[in-house]
């Protein structure tokens, strides 16, 4: 028999560390995850500057920095890399937006475990700390890549930065996937057992259907990871062999034998293909919930945009193989792979004509947010056109580990998830602090990021099928990549001319929340439960009362209702229109 | 704000697509048996993506536009969709993109189901940071044994594969640094690498494999024009990854012929 959850709406917590450091509100939470994933981005964002600085100038010696030797530069796009994909794209769309908005938007007053929450986001800013100490120790940090393939990654002697980086590298990965763990029950238990009077499945907002898909893909992924990690671990300092056969490094043999570094590659993929589908699908959420609301349409098909998101999260977990192309696996297996990722690519499709399906006919209003999730739309329609290149194994053979990969996965995971994240601040931050962002500054910082991004990953997919691989510090070894330099080059200075863009962005943000105009408590005239309570929600998100729920998400535009949208909370519209 | 966001769209769009259909940067041209195949395939792709990316891009630009809200847009459809749509548009994708994948399949079965062609000439190549290195089995046709305790990166050639002097197959097997292969003859690679993971990567024979330690990977390919060709490890292996070079020679069969011999007679 199934015990209801009770929650105690609980009084605003007294004092400056109840309140805003160990706090147990969702809302603060989620604000910490959102500034823990700001601080990450710009980390992660300076090494990449830095990287695309070695590749056109490798010789240059940077103040402050140095000298950017080989190494370096691989420790760089190591670092960058782990630090985009957990701290940044897994930390900001669900642990930020999920975290503040979910319990709103299904009319509860706080997670179903508020101390856990607080937990969790702890546990990731501690794997933060860690993870940037490896920069700091003897070595420095490893030079593996984000994906630590062993036995590079297994073996100290291996490279600079794989003794004590790497192992710090591996632990805060670890921390990493106990927080996802935490963080992943909560978001699961929260949207089954806390929803309001009348918010059924098929009334939640697709924001929260895509955070909800994102638990319980984190739920099954990073529990994988985190063994995976522990075996790494462990084959690295007590001489287990678990992925490590008997080797020769540097003409010294190892003492492993019989491990097998597929292994590795088959349980980190287990992990990694779900992982792209949680950065990006809380984007799709949030682009979905904003292109309805700036067309003034309810949007098209959203029984089927819940089942392309289910679908995406069920196909995600039956392709790992396709990053094994070229790995050895067997070739008969790679087959299986190659179908079931190219069937994944009809939801997305699907997604995509919904999109378009529900501007069609509307009257889209620009505000910064909607250019945004258009921005997404765009992005995530060039990033994902590349994926049936990929899907394919004999196309891999020219296309693996080359630029075109780079291009793909940062034009779909990397910059359409940003994209999302950025739509997201721009719809929430009056909810959030009570105060509109600068329009025209957010216009300004949209058409050059657009265009920026643009610049600097499209012309991967060109280096790419001229054999370009990725990695590679310099391509002045290499006689036909050398002729690729000048392609390099132009996309350096497009990089500087994006990331000094990010600074409006930074500067707005933080501007807003003190100098803002005051905003009201429904700016966007959106129908979702959030906009229904004041502005910033009261600690128990609805002042004591509790919504009950009539319609569907996205009533708008409804022939005789008063206004051109009908909130959740109104009496129920005559479902008339279908 | 629509029309800016119009032309920026449509630009973005319309200067990727250019630099795709002018081929400013391609394929380098293919010189093995595979590149027929692979290169039709990838261009069968390339017209079916870059189709939808114009369809989808131009729409998206022209939606955007066209739908603005101005004081004389009439009323919203009021609509929650239409399944028929979404049906039509499913099962259209799913045949295109399922499709297109079978097409390819027939080209990968065909290098890696069956084994090589009799009479393959066969190579071993080992991977190790930071180098290739060859090894021809001789006119006995067999491998030699390579011991882990005998291996020595810094000598270079025999002892850095690790060849065992004292198995008698040794006497005639030759290594090398650069890779000779004769024209139009099937080649039986065997791939192995002895400290991380790396790959065989050689663009214009459309060659690629990691090597892996601990795994002895079989795979055949046929050269097809006579050239030389640079070999680019495609695998992070440490931080000489990226002058992990190496060069591919594909001569005549005489001249394939005179190198080993000259090679063997050399190891005398």
């Amino acid at each position: 028999m199934a015990t209801p959850v009770t929650v105690h709406a609980h009084a605003a917590p007294q004092g400056f560390i109840r309140k805003y450091i160990f706090s147990t509100d969702h809302k603060v939470i989620g604000l910490q995850y959102y500034f823990l994933a700001l601080a990450a981005v710009f980390v992660g964002m300076f090494l990449s500057l830095l990287m695309r600085i070695h590749m056109i100038w490798p010789n240059t010696v940077l103040p402050l920095v140095g000298e950017i030797k080989p190494e370096t530069y691989l420790s760089l796009l190591t670092m960058h890399g782990t630090i985009m994909v957990f701290f940044v794209l897994t930390t900001a769309p669900q642990g930020g937006f999920g975290n503040y908005v979910l319990p709103i938007q299904i009319g509860a007053p706080d997670m179903a475990f508020p101390v856990l929450n607080m937990l969790s986001f702890w546990t990731t800013f501690v794997g933060f700390i860690v993870i940037i100490a490896a920069f700091f120790v003897g070595g420095g940090a490893p030079l593996h890549g984000w994906t630590g393939y062993p036995p590079l990654s297994a073996v100290q002697t291996a490279g600079p930065g794989e003794g004590l980086g790497a192992d710090l590298w591996i632990t805060s990965i670890a921390i990493f996937c106990l927080a996802s763990l935490m963080g992943a029950l909560n978001f699961i238990t929260t949207t089954l057992d806390l929803r309001a009077k009348g918010m059924i499945l098929m009334r939640m907002p697709l924001t929260v259907w895509s955070w909800f898909i994102t638990a319980i893909l984190g739920l099954l992924a990073f529990g994988v990871l985190l063994s995976a990690g522990i075996l790494l671990l462990l084959d690295r300092n007590l001489g287990t062999s678990f992925y490590v056969p008997l080797i020769v490094v540097n003409g010294v043999v190892m003492q492993h034998k019989g491990g097998s570094p597929l292994l590795w590659q088959h349980l980190f993929w287990f992990f990694g293909h779900p992982e792209v589908y949680i950065a990006i699908l809380p984007g799709m959420g949030v682009a979905s919930q904003i292109i309805s609301t700036f067309s003034r349409k309810p949007i098209f098909g959203y029984k089927a945009m819940v089942y392309a998101m289910l679908s995406i999260g069920f196909f995600g977990f039956m392709v790992w193989g396709h990053h094994m192309f070229m790995s050895g696996m067997s070739p008969y297996s790679a087959f299986a792979f190659s179908i079931l990722t190219m069937c994944i690519g009809v939801p997305s499709a699907i997604k995509t004509f919904n999109w378009l399906g529900t501007m069609l006919h509307g009257h889209i209003r620009f505000q910064t947010p909607m250019l945004y999730a258009i921005g997404f739309v765009s992005l995530f329609v060039s990033g994902g056109l590349s994926g049936p290149f990929l899907a394919q194994p004999v196309l891999d053979i020219q296309l693996h580990d080359t630029y075109f990969v780079v291009g793909h996965f940062h034009l779909i995971m990397g910059v359409a998830a940003i994209f999302g994240i950025f739509a997201a601040t721009y719809y929430w931050f009056p909810k959030m602090f009570g105060r509109m962002m600068n329009e025209t500054w957010g216009r300004i910082h949209f058409f050059i990021t657009l265009a920026g991004t643009y610049a600097i990953f499209m012309p991967m997919h060109y280096l790419g099928m001229a054999g370009q691989t990725r990695r590679y510090s310099q391509f002045t070894e290499v006689a036909y990549q050398t002729k690729l330099i000048p392609l390099q080059t132009f996309m350096t200075y497009a990089a500087f001319i994006t990331i000094a863009a990010q600074l409006i962005f930074v500067i707005n943000l933080f501007w807003s929340m003190f100098k803002g105009p005051k905003a009201s408590d429904n700016p966007w005239e959106a129908t979702t439960l959030e906009w229904t309570t004041s502005t910033p929600p009261p600690p128990d998100n609805f002042g004591g009362k509790t919504p009950v729920v009539h319609n569907g998400p996205y009533e708008y535009g409804v022939p005789g209702a008063p206004k051109d949208y009908v909130m959740q909370t109104d009496p129920a519209v005559a479902a008339a229109g279908h | 704000m629509g029309l800016a966001l119009l032309v920026l769209i449509w630009l973005i769009t319309l200067v990727s697509t250019y630099f795709f259909v002018a081929k400013t940067w391609w394929l380098p041209v293919g010189a093995a048996q595979a590149a027929h195949w692979i290169d039709g395939q990838f261009a069968l792709t390339y017209i079916v993506m870059g189709i939808v990316f114009l369809a989808a891009q131009l729409g998206l630009g022209y939606i955007v536009w066209r739908y603005r809200e101005t004081p004389s847009s009439p009323p919203v459809k009021y609509s929650h969709g239409n399944t028929t749509l979404e049906v039509v548009w499913t099962l259209l994708t799913a045949v295109l993109f399922i499709g297109l994948n079978l097409m390819g399949s027939t080209v990968w079965a065909s290098q890696r189901f069956a084994p090589a062609e009799a009479g393959a000439v066969q190579v071993e190549v080992t991977g190790m940071q930071f180098a290739w290195y060859f090894r021809y089995p001789g006119a006995d046709g067999t491998y030699a044994k390579t011991t882990p305790k005998l291996m020595d990166p810094s000598a270079g050639g025999e002892a850095a594969v690790g060849l065992d002097p004292n198995d008698p197959s040794a006497k005639d097997d030759v290594v090398t640094g650069t890779m000779y292969l004769p024209v139009n003859r099937e080649v039986d690679l065997s791939l192995r690498a002895v400290d991380v993971i790396h790959s065989f990567f050689v663009p214009s024979l459309r060659f690629k494999q990691d090597a892996v330690p601990g795994l002895n990977i079989h795979l055949h390919f046929k050269p097809t024009a006579i050239g030389e060709y640079e070999i680019a490890c495609a695998e992070l292996c440490g931080l000489g990854h990226y002058k992990m070079h190496g060069m591919v020679h594909v001569v005549s069969q005489e001249d394939f012929d005179k190198w080993l011999a000259a090679r063997e007679a050399e190891k005398q």
